[in-house]
């Protein structure tokens, strides 16, 4: 379980994320969803200590995330960010290899093998393993940097955007590949998503923020209502129900 | 399918460590006229300050734009070495030569190096712990503080008496020629006890080099970790600078040599890799010029002029980030 509590992020008298208290629960997919500036991404640096709060606490599974020890967080909990440049030359077996870097220092061992060849499968990139990073698409990429999370083989995991860059077939595969780790290896994940249908169709809870508040949260079935997303993206949204799910429209 | 035919990482490091043992027995033996007696412990002592120096500058540099994420900036760029400069000219201002020459010049350097230290924490700290900065704003603190260092410690130079002048002066610029050997134990010892540090520290150098936030998400302590090897930058740089003098490119490309023949990221390969190129271009050049031209104390022209070449080239190609 993550719990925020009232968790606040100010950039001299602008404030980013205000007040935010949240549970999170264990095992299943939770999305953030909201206006850009709505201060999704700031929150869920903030839950990953990549940036220190300027008032508040956020507890995972009980561990103040600004006091516990680094190396132990990263046992429990990973982080994947929207931009992700490396100026160094990798494969992508070495970047995935990474995700072992908690465990075992540098030195892995036959089971680190095994975990970095599952997450190479896992996400389809056997065939790209021993390419550089730099030769590869853009989604290629997203799709490496997933696996040396899962790599990390942490309980919680939390995802800035996964869907940029991917095109609809890998965006469909990424969130289908997510959902089956969450049922089957009982993860949690915690999501920020800009395309409310991709929530709606996967998660199990979604959090609605704007301007550094979060205005609701709740099952899809509350969320995607027409008076939620207007208060939340002022556009009006109609809902529709396609095959038992909630479909927002909002093209034209 | 490899793109460039490289060698395997291990073969290069053999390639290397051969011609760079050539050049050191060549330079040792090359044109002795003369007892061996003399020539050998002469000539040594000019090779190991020189490989002292390679090696300082070639692991600062390659530490330094790691834990920056950057392939631009080294060490001298950013004014690491006139800021021991300063602190040199600092140190003979406020205690004066007379006394200063009195001090073992052991200590003195202990005492520049401590202070070096802490200063360069305190200023650079601050640049590189944070949230990613963008490179232009680093490139141009680094011209800022460079510039600032270099004219304070001018501007103190002037207010010295003549004798402190020339002592300040003489550090000022870069010399292979006249290497201040009586530092050179000293810094032998360091270079030794910092193999052993950076030795340990190269898987966490591949994981820095993936960034602040992977590394954290990683669970690296990421400030302790930047702030423990610019700490050791610092002490690279007080050695090279203060047994030749300010370099400003030489780092910039053997560093970035040793990332394109490498070819790969682990820091086990890069570092030594670094250290013999640098090796080589200082003993081989030196040797070249001195034994076979018959030149003086052109080398650190030449190799600025090289690596201020590389730097432009870098730049207009665009691998700012």
């Amino acid at each position: 379980m993550i719990e925020t509590l009232k968790v606040t992020k100010r950039y001299g008298s602008s404030v980013v994320v205000d007040d935010v208290s949240i549970t999170l629960p264990a095992s299943g997919i939770t999305a953030i969803i909201g206006p850009n500036g709505a201060g999704k991404s700031t929150l869920l640096s903030m839950i990953a200590r990549l940036l220190p709060m300027s008032e508040g606490r956020v507890l995972v599974d009980g561990l103040d995330v600004s006091l516990t020890p680094s190396d132990r967080l990263a046992q429990r909990l990973s982080i994947l960010r929207q931009d992700n440049h490396i100026a160094a030359r990798l494969t992508v077996s070495d970047l995935v290899a990474f995700g072992r870097y908690p465990y075992s220092k540098g030195r892995p061992t036959v089971r680190d093998r095994d975990h970095i060849q599952r997450a190479i499968s896992y996400l389809a990139l056997d065939d790209l393993a021993d390419r550089f990073l730099d030769e590869l698409s853009g989604g290629q990429r997203q799709r490496a940097f997933v696996a040396m999370v899962l790599c990390q083989d942490t309980d919680y995991v939390l995802l800035d955007e996964p869907l940029n860059h991917l095109d609809i077939k890998h965006a469909v595969a990424m969130m289908g590949m997510l959902r089956k780790a969450v049922d089957e290896l009982r993860k949690t994940m915690v999501l920020v998503l800009h395309d409310i249908n991709f929530a709606s169709c996967y998660a199990d809870h979604i959090v609605a923020m704007k301007d550094g508040r979060v205005v609701h949260q709740g099952g899809p079935d509350e969320i995607m209502a027409p008076e939620v997303l207007r208060g939340v993206y002022d556009v009006d949204i109609e809902v529709e129900t396609i095959n038992g799910r909630r479909i927002g429209l909002y093209y034209r | 399918m490899p793109d460039i035919k490289r060698p395997t990482p291990v073969r290069l490091l053999i390639g290397l460590t051969a011609l760079a043992v050539l050049c050191v027995v060549l330079f040792m033996t090359l044109n002795a006229r003369g007892r061996w007696d003399f020539v050998l412990p002469f000539r040594g002592a000019k090779v190991a300050a020189m490989i002292a120096v390679a090696y300082a500058i070639a692991v600062s540099t390659v530490l330094f734009q790691t834990v920056t994420c950057n392939r631009i900036l080294t060490p001298s760029i950013m004014g690491f070495d006139s800021l021991f400069l300063l602190l040199q000219t600092c140190l003979v201002f406020f205690t004066g030569a007379t006394i200063s020459s009195d001090l073992s010049p052991q200590l003195q350097f202990g005492v520049n190096v401590g202070l070096m230290v802490v200063f360069s924490g305190l200023l650079f700290s601050w640049l590189f712990t944070g949230a990613n900065r963008s490179i232009h704003l680093l490139v141009l603190a680094g011209i800022v503080f460079g510039m600032m260092f270099r004219s304070l410690s001018s501007f103190m130079g002037r207010l010295l008496d003549p004798d402190a002048f020339t002592i300040v002066t003489d550090a000022m610029f870069a010399s292979f020629n006249s290497i201040d050997t009586t530092l050179l134990a000293a810094s032998l010892v360091i270079i030794g006890g910092s193999a052993v540090v950076v030795w340990r520290l190269t898987h966490l150098c591949d994981v820095l080099a993936l960034g602040r936030e992977t590394a954290i998400s990683l669970g690296v302590n990421h400030r302790r970790a930047v702030m423990m090897i610019l700490s050791l930058v610092a002490i690279l740089v007080s050695v090279s600078t203060a047994l030749v003098g300010p370099v400003t490119f030489f780092g910039l490309m053997v560093a970035n040599l040793a990332y394109l023949l490498v070819g790969r990221h682990e820091h086990r390969f890069l570092v030594p890799v670094a250290v013999l190129l640098a090796v080589i271009s200082l003993v081989g050049g030196q040797l070249i010029l001195e034994r076979v031209f018959a030149f003086d104390s052109a080398l650190s022209i030449i190799i600025e002029f090289i690596g201020g070449l590389v730097f432009i080239i870098l730049l207009v190609r665009g691998s700012t980030r």
